[in-house]
Protein backbone atom coordinates (compact mmCIF):
# COMPACT_ATOMS: atom_id res chain seq x y z
CA UNK A 1 0.00 0.00 0.00
CA UNK A 2 1.73 3.27 -1.19
CA UNK A 3 0.69 6.62 0.57
CA UNK A 4 0.98 9.19 -2.17
CA UNK A 5 1.51 13.10 -0.48
CA UNK A 6 -1.91 13.93 -0.06
CA UNK A 7 -2.31 11.03 1.75
CA UNK A 8 0.34 11.89 4.36
CA UNK A 9 -1.29 15.51 4.83
CA UNK A 10 -4.33 13.83 5.45
CA UNK A 11 -3.24 11.31 8.04
CA UNK A 12 -0.85 14.04 9.64
CA UNK A 13 -3.60 16.83 10.30
CA UNK A 14 -5.50 13.98 12.14
CA UNK A 15 -3.10 13.16 14.55
CA UNK A 16 -2.57 16.95 15.10
CA UNK A 17 1.47 16.70 13.79
CA UNK A 18 3.25 19.70 11.58
CA UNK A 19 4.93 17.71 9.16
CA UNK A 20 6.71 20.55 6.63
CA UNK A 21 7.02 20.13 3.26
CA UNK A 22 10.65 18.97 3.14
CA UNK A 23 9.49 16.26 5.36
CA UNK A 24 6.42 14.72 3.73
CA UNK A 25 8.35 13.54 0.67
CA UNK A 26 10.37 11.04 3.53
CA UNK A 27 7.66 10.17 5.73
CA UNK A 28 5.37 8.78 2.59
CA UNK A 29 8.48 6.34 2.06
CA UNK A 30 8.49 5.65 4.90
CA UNK A 31 5.28 5.10 5.83
CA UNK A 32 4.84 3.11 2.46
CA UNK A 33 7.48 0.38 3.12
CA UNK A 34 6.24 0.07 7.14
CA UNK A 35 2.39 -0.69 5.36
CA UNK A 36 4.47 -3.06 2.92
CA UNK A 37 5.62 -5.12 5.99
CA UNK A 38 2.39 -4.78 7.48
CA UNK A 39 0.28 -6.51 4.28
CA UNK A 40 2.05 -9.57 5.31
CA UNK A 41 -1.15 -9.92 7.76
CA UNK A 42 -3.60 -10.66 4.55
CA UNK A 43 -1.51 -14.22 4.01
CA UNK A 44 -3.39 -15.81 7.13
CA UNK A 45 -7.12 -15.94 6.77
CA UNK A 46 -8.79 -15.12 9.93
CA UNK A 47 -12.68 -15.39 8.70
CA UNK A 48 -13.50 -17.42 11.85
CA UNK A 49 -10.82 -15.85 14.54
CA UNK A 50 -11.87 -13.76 17.09
CA UNK A 51 -10.27 -10.97 17.80
CA UNK A 52 -7.75 -10.40 21.01
CA UNK A 53 -7.96 -7.00 22.48
CA UNK A 54 -6.03 -8.17 25.76
CA UNK A 55 -3.93 -10.36 26.49
CA UNK A 56 -5.68 -11.95 29.51
CA UNK A 57 -9.41 -12.79 29.76
CA UNK A 58 -10.39 -10.23 32.45
CA UNK A 59 -13.40 -8.16 32.69
CA UNK A 60 -12.69 -4.25 33.75
CA UNK A 61 -12.61 -4.48 37.90
CA UNK A 62 -15.46 -1.79 39.27
CA UNK A 63 -14.81 0.10 42.19
CA UNK A 64 -17.40 1.62 44.74
CA UNK A 65 -18.67 5.25 43.57
CA UNK A 66 -17.12 7.10 46.61
CA UNK A 67 -15.27 9.87 46.60
CA UNK A 68 -11.07 8.96 47.05
CA UNK A 69 -8.96 11.19 45.13
CA UNK A 70 -8.31 15.10 46.54
CA UNK A 71 -8.01 18.14 44.70
CA UNK A 72 -4.55 18.59 43.46
CA UNK A 73 -5.20 20.97 41.01
CA UNK A 74 -2.40 23.86 41.93
CA UNK A 75 0.07 20.58 42.33
CA UNK A 76 -0.51 19.55 38.43
CA UNK A 77 -1.35 23.19 37.19
CA UNK A 78 2.40 24.22 38.35
CA UNK A 79 3.99 22.41 35.88
CA UNK A 80 1.67 23.65 32.83
CA UNK A 81 2.67 26.18 30.00
CA UNK A 82 0.15 28.67 30.64
CA UNK A 83 -2.59 29.13 33.21
CA UNK A 84 -4.62 31.85 35.07
CA UNK A 85 -7.36 31.67 37.65
CA UNK A 86 -7.10 27.90 37.80
CA UNK A 87 -7.57 27.57 33.76
CA UNK A 88 -5.54 26.48 31.40
CA UNK A 89 -4.82 29.23 28.93
CA UNK A 90 -4.66 28.27 24.97
CA UNK A 91 -5.35 31.04 22.04
CA UNK A 92 -8.76 31.96 21.51
CA UNK A 93 -11.07 29.34 20.21
CA UNK A 94 -14.54 31.30 19.38
CA UNK A 95 -14.77 34.48 17.78
CA UNK B 1 31.71 -2.47 46.04
CA UNK B 2 30.19 -1.97 42.57
CA UNK B 3 31.02 -5.93 41.76
CA UNK B 4 28.67 -7.07 44.37
CA UNK B 5 25.41 -8.46 44.13
CA UNK B 6 22.23 -7.24 45.19
CA UNK B 7 22.37 -10.40 47.58
CA UNK B 8 26.14 -9.39 48.23
CA UNK B 9 25.11 -5.75 48.84
CA UNK B 10 21.99 -6.34 51.26
CA UNK B 11 24.20 -8.85 53.21
CA UNK B 12 27.15 -6.14 53.46
CA UNK B 13 24.88 -2.89 54.68
CA UNK B 14 23.24 -5.48 57.12
CA UNK B 15 26.57 -6.65 58.94
CA UNK B 16 27.46 -2.62 58.84
CA UNK B 17 30.57 -3.60 56.57
CA UNK B 18 29.67 -0.77 54.34
CA UNK B 19 26.89 1.96 54.74
CA UNK B 20 24.27 3.09 52.31
CA UNK B 21 25.80 6.49 52.43
CA UNK B 22 28.86 5.22 51.42
CA UNK B 23 27.99 2.69 48.57
CA UNK B 24 25.81 5.54 46.92
CA UNK B 25 28.48 8.01 46.83
CA UNK B 26 30.83 5.36 45.26
CA UNK B 27 27.76 4.74 42.67
CA UNK B 28 27.77 8.82 41.90
CA UNK B 29 31.35 8.98 41.89
CA UNK B 30 31.87 6.07 39.43
CA UNK B 31 28.24 7.64 37.22
CA UNK B 32 30.86 11.47 37.19
CA UNK B 33 33.97 9.43 35.83
CA UNK B 34 32.10 6.59 33.57
CA UNK B 35 28.89 8.18 32.20
CA UNK B 36 29.87 9.97 30.03
CA UNK B 37 31.53 7.56 27.64
CA UNK B 38 27.83 5.85 27.42
CA UNK B 39 25.21 8.44 27.75
CA UNK B 40 23.62 5.78 30.35
CA UNK B 41 22.12 8.67 32.63
CA UNK B 42 19.25 11.25 31.70
CA UNK B 43 19.29 12.85 35.65
CA UNK B 44 21.80 11.76 38.52
CA UNK B 45 19.59 12.74 41.28
CA UNK B 46 22.47 13.22 43.67
CA UNK B 47 20.86 14.83 46.50
CA UNK B 48 17.31 13.27 47.00
CA UNK B 49 19.63 9.99 46.56
CA UNK B 50 21.61 10.90 49.32
CA UNK B 51 19.16 11.99 51.50
CA UNK B 52 17.44 8.44 50.81
CA UNK B 53 20.60 6.60 51.95
CA UNK B 54 20.67 8.62 55.04
CA UNK B 55 17.12 7.51 56.44
CA UNK B 56 18.39 3.92 54.61
CA UNK B 57 20.78 4.17 57.36
CA UNK B 58 18.76 5.11 59.95
CA UNK B 59 16.43 2.12 58.76
CA UNK B 60 19.18 -0.47 58.93
CA UNK B 61 20.61 0.69 62.30
CA UNK B 62 16.91 0.08 64.45
CA UNK B 63 16.91 -3.15 62.24
CA UNK B 64 14.03 -2.06 60.30
CA UNK B 65 15.50 -3.20 56.97
CA UNK B 66 13.45 -4.76 54.31
CA UNK B 67 15.76 -7.09 52.07
CA UNK B 68 16.87 -4.29 49.30
CA UNK B 69 16.96 -1.49 52.18
CA UNK B 70 19.92 0.88 51.22
CA UNK B 71 20.63 -0.93 47.84
CA UNK B 72 21.10 1.94 45.11
CA UNK B 73 19.33 1.46 41.01
CA UNK B 74 18.20 3.40 38.40
CA UNK B 75 14.39 3.84 36.80
CA UNK B 76 14.37 4.20 33.57
CA UNK B 77 12.96 7.73 32.81
CA UNK B 78 9.78 6.38 31.73
CA UNK B 79 8.43 5.66 34.72
CA UNK B 80 6.91 9.24 36.71
CA UNK B 81 9.52 10.16 39.84
CA UNK B 82 7.89 12.69 42.44
CA UNK B 83 9.75 15.83 41.86
CA UNK B 84 12.62 14.86 39.58
CA UNK B 85 12.72 15.15 35.62
CA UNK B 86 10.66 12.83 33.85
CA UNK B 87 11.35 13.17 30.13
CA UNK B 88 10.67 9.30 28.10
CA UNK B 89 13.78 10.65 26.33
CA UNK B 90 11.49 13.19 24.24
CA UNK B 91 11.71 17.17 24.07
CA UNK B 92 8.28 16.87 24.78
CA UNK B 93 8.74 16.15 27.76
CA UNK B 94 12.59 17.47 28.23
CA UNK B 95 11.43 19.69 31.59
CA UNK B 96 8.80 17.72 32.75
CA UNK B 97 8.93 17.47 36.77
CA UNK B 98 6.43 14.75 37.39
CA UNK B 99 4.31 15.44 40.01
CA UNK B 100 3.77 11.63 41.62
CA UNK B 101 5.65 8.72 41.34
CA UNK B 102 4.40 5.70 39.58
CA UNK B 103 3.98 2.45 41.51
CA UNK B 104 7.29 0.75 40.64
CA UNK B 105 8.50 3.93 42.12
CA UNK B 106 7.23 3.80 44.77
CA UNK B 107 7.40 0.16 46.27
CA UNK B 108 11.08 0.84 45.33
CA UNK B 109 10.66 4.18 47.66
CA UNK B 110 9.11 1.97 50.11
CA UNK B 111 11.42 -0.79 50.54
CA UNK B 112 14.67 1.92 51.08
CA UNK B 113 15.93 1.69 47.81
CA UNK B 114 18.06 4.40 46.76
CA UNK B 115 17.50 6.13 43.56
CA UNK B 116 20.82 7.09 41.69
CA UNK B 117 19.05 8.89 38.63
CA UNK B 118 17.02 8.49 35.64
CA UNK B 119 18.10 6.39 32.61
CA UNK B 120 18.36 7.37 28.90
CA UNK B 121 15.85 5.47 26.54
CA UNK B 122 14.75 5.49 23.18
CA UNK B 123 11.88 8.14 22.43
CA UNK B 124 8.76 6.93 24.40
CA UNK B 125 9.75 3.44 24.44
CA UNK B 126 10.03 3.37 20.62
CA UNK B 127 13.28 2.03 19.43
CA UNK B 128 15.62 -1.10 19.62
CA UNK B 129 19.03 0.55 19.81
CA UNK B 130 18.70 3.53 22.25
CA UNK B 131 19.28 6.08 19.05
CA UNK B 132 16.20 7.78 18.94
CA UNK B 133 16.68 9.40 22.37
CA UNK B 134 16.31 13.12 22.27
CA UNK B 135 19.12 13.21 24.78
CA UNK B 136 21.25 11.45 22.13
CA UNK B 137 22.36 8.14 21.76
CA UNK B 138 23.54 5.60 24.84
CA UNK B 139 26.99 3.49 23.80
CA UNK B 140 27.10 -0.45 24.55
CA UNK B 141 30.06 -0.92 27.39
CA UNK B 142 31.44 -3.65 25.47
CA UNK B 143 31.83 -2.07 22.08
CA UNK B 144 31.36 1.48 22.37
CA UNK B 145 30.69 1.71 18.54
CA UNK B 146 27.94 -0.40 19.38
CA UNK B 147 24.23 0.01 20.40
CA UNK B 148 23.06 -1.28 24.06
CA UNK B 149 19.72 -2.10 22.65
CA UNK B 150 16.63 -0.68 23.18
CA UNK B 151 14.54 0.97 24.59
CA UNK B 152 15.84 0.46 27.61
CA UNK B 153 19.07 1.15 26.60
CA UNK B 154 20.45 3.57 29.29
CA UNK B 155 19.44 0.93 31.99
CA UNK B 156 20.93 -1.96 29.98
CA UNK B 157 23.96 -0.06 29.88
CA UNK B 158 24.30 1.46 33.45
CA UNK B 159 23.96 -1.99 34.90
CA UNK B 160 26.57 -3.28 32.80
CA UNK B 161 29.19 -0.91 33.08
CA UNK B 162 28.70 -1.38 36.87
CA UNK B 163 26.82 2.75 37.55
CA UNK B 164 23.92 0.64 38.84
CA UNK B 165 23.51 -2.53 40.67
CA UNK B 166 20.00 -3.15 38.80
CA UNK B 167 17.51 -1.00 36.82
CA UNK B 168 14.40 -1.09 35.62
CA UNK B 169 12.94 -0.99 32.16
CA UNK B 170 9.63 -1.80 30.16
CA UNK B 171 9.23 -3.66 27.42
CA UNK B 172 6.37 -3.08 24.61
CA UNK B 173 8.05 -5.15 21.64
CA UNK B 174 11.47 -6.55 23.40
CA UNK B 175 12.77 -3.15 25.16
CA UNK B 176 13.93 -5.15 28.39
CA UNK B 177 15.07 -8.35 26.69
CA UNK B 178 17.28 -7.45 23.93
CA UNK B 179 19.15 -4.43 25.44
CA UNK B 180 19.80 -7.75 28.20
CA UNK B 181 21.07 -9.72 25.66
CA UNK B 182 23.16 -6.99 23.90
CA UNK B 183 24.27 -5.92 27.20
CA UNK B 184 24.97 -9.57 28.91
CA UNK B 185 22.42 -8.84 31.58
CA UNK B 186 19.60 -10.46 33.06
CA UNK B 187 16.44 -9.01 32.16
CA UNK B 188 12.51 -10.40 32.82
CA UNK B 189 9.20 -8.96 31.17
CA UNK B 190 6.63 -10.07 33.71
CA UNK B 191 3.66 -11.93 32.47
CA UNK B 192 0.99 -8.93 31.44
CA UNK B 193 -0.67 -7.46 34.31
CA UNK B 194 1.63 -8.69 37.06
CA UNK B 195 3.70 -5.44 37.36
CA UNK B 196 1.54 -2.36 37.87
CA UNK B 197 1.95 0.37 34.97
CA UNK B 198 0.50 2.95 37.21
CA UNK B 199 3.04 6.08 36.79
CA UNK B 200 4.18 4.14 33.74
CA UNK B 201 4.16 6.70 30.99
CA UNK B 202 1.67 4.23 28.14
CA UNK B 203 3.34 3.53 25.40
CA UNK B 204 0.79 0.63 24.10
CA UNK B 205 -1.58 -0.52 26.65
CA UNK B 206 -2.35 -3.68 25.91
CA UNK B 207 1.47 -4.89 25.82
CA UNK B 208 3.68 -2.50 28.25
CA UNK B 209 5.12 -4.30 31.32
CA UNK B 210 7.72 -3.19 33.72
CA UNK B 211 10.25 -5.29 34.92
CA UNK B 212 13.94 -5.80 36.13
CA UNK B 213 17.18 -5.49 34.60
CA UNK B 214 20.30 -6.99 36.64
CA UNK B 215 23.15 -9.10 36.22
CA UNK B 216 21.67 -12.25 37.75
CA UNK B 217 18.65 -13.72 38.31
CA UNK B 218 19.22 -13.75 41.74
CA UNK B 219 19.63 -10.29 41.80
CA UNK B 220 16.28 -9.89 39.02
CA UNK B 221 14.03 -12.19 41.72
CA UNK B 222 15.02 -10.20 44.36
CA UNK B 223 13.87 -6.76 42.37
CA UNK B 224 10.61 -8.42 41.68
CA UNK B 225 10.33 -9.28 45.10
CA UNK B 226 9.56 -5.43 45.40
CA UNK B 227 7.94 -4.32 42.20
CA UNK B 228 5.82 -7.43 41.51
CA UNK B 229 2.27 -7.58 42.78
CA UNK B 230 -1.51 -6.21 42.27
CA UNK B 231 -1.88 -2.22 42.07
CA UNK B 232 -5.77 -1.18 42.32
CA UNK B 233 -4.54 2.10 40.61
CA UNK B 234 -3.66 0.29 37.56
CA UNK B 235 -7.17 -1.10 35.81
CA UNK B 236 -5.27 -3.90 34.32
CA UNK B 237 -3.03 -4.67 36.97
CA UNK B 238 -3.87 -8.59 37.81
CA UNK B 239 -4.71 -9.62 41.87
CA UNK B 240 -3.29 -12.90 41.93
CA UNK B 241 -0.79 -13.72 44.52
CA UNK B 242 2.81 -12.88 44.58
CA UNK B 243 5.14 -16.04 45.23
CA UNK B 244 8.69 -15.08 46.77
CA UNK B 245 10.73 -15.28 43.38
CA UNK B 246 13.57 -16.32 45.43
CA UNK B 247 12.48 -19.54 47.04
CA UNK B 248 12.60 -21.62 44.04
CA UNK B 249 16.11 -20.45 42.41
CA UNK B 250 17.53 -23.93 43.31
CA UNK B 251 15.23 -26.77 42.22
CA UNK B 252 16.72 -29.08 40.10
CA UNK B 253 16.12 -28.86 36.13
CA UNK B 254 15.93 -32.11 35.91
CA UNK B 255 13.06 -33.38 33.69
CA UNK B 256 12.37 -30.06 32.74
CA UNK B 257 10.92 -30.13 28.67
CA UNK B 258 12.03 -27.25 26.68
CA UNK B 259 10.96 -26.59 23.41
CA UNK B 260 12.39 -24.67 20.28
CA UNK B 261 10.40 -23.09 18.19
CA UNK B 262 11.67 -24.31 14.59
CA UNK B 263 10.70 -20.58 13.17
CA UNK B 264 13.23 -19.06 15.61
CA UNK B 265 15.97 -20.66 13.70
CA UNK B 266 15.32 -19.77 9.94
CA UNK B 267 16.85 -17.14 7.97
CA UNK B 268 17.77 -14.08 9.60
CA UNK B 269 19.52 -15.48 12.72
CA UNK B 270 22.99 -14.72 12.34
CA UNK B 271 25.34 -18.27 12.61
CA UNK B 272 27.52 -17.64 14.59
CA UNK B 273 24.51 -16.03 17.36
CA UNK B 274 23.02 -19.09 16.79
CA UNK B 275 26.39 -21.87 17.77
CA UNK B 276 26.49 -20.03 20.95
CA UNK B 277 22.36 -20.35 21.61
CA UNK B 278 22.73 -24.19 20.42
CA UNK B 279 26.40 -24.46 22.95
CA UNK B 280 23.59 -22.77 25.56
CA UNK B 281 21.00 -25.85 24.91
CA UNK B 282 23.72 -28.49 25.20
CA UNK B 283 24.41 -26.87 28.82
CA UNK B 284 21.26 -27.05 29.48
CA UNK B 285 20.52 -30.66 28.63
CA UNK B 286 23.82 -31.30 31.17
CA UNK B 287 21.72 -29.77 34.15
CA UNK B 288 18.81 -32.21 33.08
CA UNK B 289 16.28 -30.89 30.88
CA UNK B 290 14.86 -32.75 27.61
CA UNK B 291 14.93 -30.56 24.63
CA UNK B 292 12.01 -30.85 21.94
CA UNK B 293 11.48 -28.74 18.86
CA UNK B 294 8.54 -27.10 18.50
CA UNK B 295 5.78 -24.89 16.32
CA UNK B 296 4.83 -21.84 16.74
CA UNK B 297 3.31 -21.58 13.39
CA UNK B 298 1.58 -18.10 13.57
CA UNK B 299 5.00 -16.56 15.07
CA UNK B 300 6.35 -15.40 11.43
CA UNK B 301 3.19 -12.61 11.47
CA UNK B 302 4.63 -11.13 15.15
CA UNK B 303 6.50 -8.19 13.58
CA UNK B 304 3.63 -7.08 10.90
CA UNK B 305 1.16 -7.51 13.68
CA UNK B 306 3.06 -5.72 15.83
CA UNK B 307 3.03 -3.05 13.58
CA UNK B 308 -0.04 -2.35 13.59
CA UNK B 309 -1.24 -2.76 17.30
CA UNK B 310 1.52 -0.84 18.90
CA UNK B 311 1.67 2.25 16.69
CA UNK B 312 -3.01 2.44 17.11
CA UNK B 313 -2.15 1.88 20.94
CA UNK B 314 0.28 5.06 20.69
CA UNK B 315 -1.30 7.32 18.58
CA UNK B 316 -4.10 7.27 21.06
CA UNK B 317 -1.78 7.04 23.75
CA UNK B 318 0.25 10.10 23.08
CA UNK B 319 -2.55 12.02 21.75
CA UNK B 320 -3.02 13.71 25.53
CA UNK B 321 0.20 15.68 24.87
CA UNK B 322 -0.99 18.81 23.12
CA UNK B 323 1.16 21.55 24.46
CA UNK B 324 -1.67 22.72 26.99
CA UNK B 325 -1.53 21.02 30.56
CA UNK B 326 2.32 19.84 30.52
CA UNK B 327 5.16 19.15 28.52
CA UNK B 328 6.24 21.45 25.31
CA UNK B 329 4.50 24.25 23.69
CA UNK B 330 5.44 25.76 20.81
CA UNK B 331 5.91 29.88 20.41
CA UNK B 332 3.03 32.02 19.91
CA UNK B 333 0.90 29.62 18.39
CA UNK B 334 -1.86 31.46 16.34
CA UNK B 335 -5.12 29.19 17.04
CA UNK B 336 -5.58 26.22 18.37
CA UNK B 337 -4.80 24.04 15.91
CA UNK B 338 -1.70 25.56 15.59
CA UNK B 339 -0.84 24.84 19.29
CA UNK B 340 -1.89 21.48 18.67
CA UNK B 341 0.25 20.87 15.72
CA UNK B 342 3.52 23.22 15.91
CA UNK B 343 4.13 21.89 19.92
CA UNK B 344 3.73 17.70 19.09
CA UNK B 345 5.29 18.19 15.36
CA UNK B 346 8.05 19.85 16.92
CA UNK B 347 8.31 18.12 20.56
CA UNK B 348 8.42 14.78 19.09
CA UNK B 349 11.11 12.71 17.20
CA UNK B 350 10.96 11.46 13.38
CA UNK B 351 10.33 7.72 14.90
CA UNK B 352 7.61 8.59 17.37
CA UNK B 353 5.79 10.85 14.55
CA UNK B 354 5.96 7.61 12.09
CA UNK B 355 4.60 5.67 14.90
CA UNK B 356 1.53 7.81 15.17
CA UNK B 357 0.87 8.47 12.11
CA UNK B 358 0.51 4.45 11.10
CA UNK B 359 -1.54 3.76 14.33
CA UNK B 360 -3.81 6.83 13.44
CA UNK B 361 -4.10 5.36 9.89
CA UNK B 362 -4.56 2.29 10.87
CA UNK B 363 -7.50 3.12 12.88
CA UNK B 364 -8.78 5.97 10.50
CA UNK B 365 -12.10 5.22 8.99
CA UNK B 366 -12.32 2.56 6.35
CA UNK B 367 -9.05 1.14 7.45
CA UNK B 368 -10.03 0.09 10.85
CA UNK B 369 -10.98 -3.58 10.27
CA UNK B 370 -8.50 -3.94 7.44
CA UNK B 371 -5.68 -3.19 9.84
CA UNK B 372 -5.92 -3.39 13.49
CA UNK B 373 -9.32 -6.04 13.67
CA UNK B 374 -7.17 -7.93 11.56
CA UNK B 375 -3.84 -7.60 13.39
CA UNK B 376 -6.34 -8.69 17.10
CA UNK B 377 -7.24 -11.59 15.02
CA UNK B 378 -3.82 -12.78 14.05
CA UNK B 379 -3.22 -11.59 18.21
CA UNK B 380 -5.14 -14.67 18.87
CA UNK B 381 -3.73 -17.29 16.33
CA UNK B 382 -0.09 -16.08 17.93
CA UNK B 383 -1.21 -16.31 21.73
CA UNK B 384 -2.70 -20.10 20.79
CA UNK B 385 0.60 -21.38 19.62
CA UNK B 386 1.96 -20.38 22.83
CA UNK B 387 -0.77 -21.91 24.36
CA UNK B 388 -0.82 -25.05 22.93
CA UNK B 389 2.37 -25.33 23.02
CA UNK B 390 2.86 -25.01 27.01
CA UNK B 391 0.49 -28.28 26.97
CA UNK B 392 4.06 -29.87 25.86
CA UNK B 393 6.50 -28.09 27.51
CA UNK B 394 7.23 -26.15 30.17
CA UNK B 395 9.24 -23.57 28.85
CA UNK B 396 10.11 -22.35 25.67
CA UNK B 397 13.84 -21.31 24.30
CA UNK B 398 15.63 -19.38 21.63
CA UNK B 399 18.05 -16.69 20.42
CA UNK B 400 16.90 -13.25 22.24
CA UNK B 401 18.14 -11.30 18.87
CA UNK B 402 19.06 -12.07 15.58
CA UNK B 403 22.63 -10.86 15.71
CA UNK B 404 24.56 -9.09 18.50
CA UNK B 405 24.58 -5.62 19.24
CA UNK B 406 24.90 -3.55 16.10
CA UNK B 407 27.14 -0.47 15.14
CA UNK B 408 25.10 2.77 15.70
CA UNK B 409 23.60 4.46 12.62
CA UNK B 410 23.78 0.84 10.98
CA UNK B 411 19.99 0.73 11.07
CA UNK B 412 18.70 3.92 11.14
CA UNK B 413 17.89 4.30 7.22
CA UNK B 414 15.05 2.00 7.05
CA UNK B 415 12.67 2.21 10.33
CA UNK B 416 11.60 -1.90 9.22
CA UNK B 417 15.57 -2.92 9.07
CA UNK B 418 15.42 -1.58 12.83
CA UNK B 419 11.85 -3.10 13.23
CA UNK B 420 13.43 -6.72 12.06
CA UNK B 421 15.59 -6.83 14.86
CA UNK B 422 12.54 -7.68 17.43
CA UNK B 423 11.34 -10.66 15.27
CA UNK B 424 11.94 -12.85 18.51
CA UNK B 425 10.72 -10.69 21.40
CA UNK B 426 7.43 -9.26 19.74
CA UNK B 427 5.33 -12.59 20.02
CA UNK B 428 5.53 -12.45 23.97
CA UNK B 429 4.23 -9.52 24.03
CA UNK B 430 1.43 -9.78 21.96
CA UNK B 431 0.50 -13.24 23.74
CA UNK B 432 1.30 -11.36 27.49
CA UNK B 433 3.74 -14.51 28.45
CA UNK B 434 6.49 -13.54 30.86
CA UNK B 435 10.13 -13.57 28.98
CA UNK B 436 13.24 -13.04 30.05
CA UNK B 437 17.01 -13.12 28.56
CA UNK B 438 20.22 -14.35 30.48
CA UNK B 439 23.74 -14.13 29.23
CA UNK B 440 25.16 -17.17 27.39
CA UNK B 441 28.23 -16.20 25.44
CA UNK B 442 29.95 -13.52 23.03
CA UNK B 443 30.69 -13.69 19.21
CA UNK B 444 33.84 -11.16 19.62
CA UNK B 445 33.43 -8.41 21.90
CA UNK B 446 29.42 -8.67 21.80
CA UNK B 447 27.39 -10.53 24.07
CA UNK B 448 23.91 -13.33 23.09
CA UNK B 449 21.25 -13.78 25.07
CA UNK B 450 19.15 -16.49 25.28
CA UNK B 451 15.24 -15.93 25.32
CA UNK B 452 13.19 -17.59 28.12
CA UNK B 453 9.89 -17.87 27.28
CA UNK B 454 6.63 -18.65 30.59
CA UNK B 455 3.70 -19.64 30.48
CA UNK B 456 1.27 -17.20 32.31
CA UNK B 457 2.66 -16.04 35.89
CA UNK B 458 5.26 -18.41 35.89
CA UNK B 459 7.96 -15.82 36.45
CA UNK B 460 9.44 -17.93 39.54
CA UNK B 461 10.05 -20.89 37.33
CA UNK B 462 11.83 -19.10 34.57
CA UNK B 463 14.25 -17.34 37.36
CA UNK B 464 14.97 -21.11 38.91
CA UNK B 465 15.81 -22.03 34.86
CA UNK B 466 18.10 -19.16 34.82
CA UNK B 467 19.64 -19.31 38.27
CA UNK B 468 20.48 -23.24 37.69
CA UNK B 469 22.34 -21.80 34.15
CA UNK B 470 24.06 -19.33 36.50
CA UNK B 471 25.34 -22.01 38.63
CA UNK B 472 27.01 -23.62 36.14
CA UNK B 473 28.18 -21.43 34.01
CA UNK B 474 30.24 -18.18 34.28
CA UNK B 475 28.72 -16.27 31.34
CA UNK B 476 26.77 -13.35 33.69
CA UNK B 477 29.54 -12.41 35.56
CA UNK B 478 31.30 -11.31 32.92
CA UNK B 479 32.13 -7.27 32.93
CA UNK B 480 33.23 -5.39 29.72
CA UNK B 481 36.62 -3.78 29.46
CA UNK B 482 36.99 -0.82 31.30
CA UNK B 483 34.18 -0.85 33.37
CA UNK B 484 35.35 -3.44 35.46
Amino acid sequence: MSLSKADVEKIAHLARLAISEQDIELYSRNLSNILALVEEMNKVDTSNVLPMAHPLDTAQRLRDDVVSETNQRDTFQAIAPQVDCGLYLVPKVLE
Amino acid sequence: MHTLSLAELSAGLKAKKFSSGELTRAYLQRIAKLDKQLNAYVTVAEERALKQAHAADARIAKSQAAALTGVPLAQKDIFCTNGVKTTCGSKMLANFIAPYSATVVQRCDDAGMVMLGKTNMDEFAMGSSNETSYFGPVRNPYDLNAVPGGSSGGSAAAVAARLAPVATGTDTGGSIRQPAALCNLTGLKPTYGRVSRYGMIAFASSLDQGGPMARSAEDVALMMNVIAGFDSKDSTSVDTPVPDYTAGLTKSLAGLRIGIPKEFFGQGLDSKVEQVIRDALKQYEQLGAKIKEISLPNSGLSVPTYYVVAPAECSSNLSRFDGVRYGYRCEQPVDLVDLYKRSRGEGFGAEVKRRIMIGTYALSSGYYDAYYLKAQKLRRLISDDFKNAYKEVDVIMGPTSPTVAFNLGEKTDDPVTMYLSDIYTIAVNLAGIPGMSIPVGFVGQRPVGLQLMGNYFDEARLLNIAHQYQQATDWHLRAPKGFE
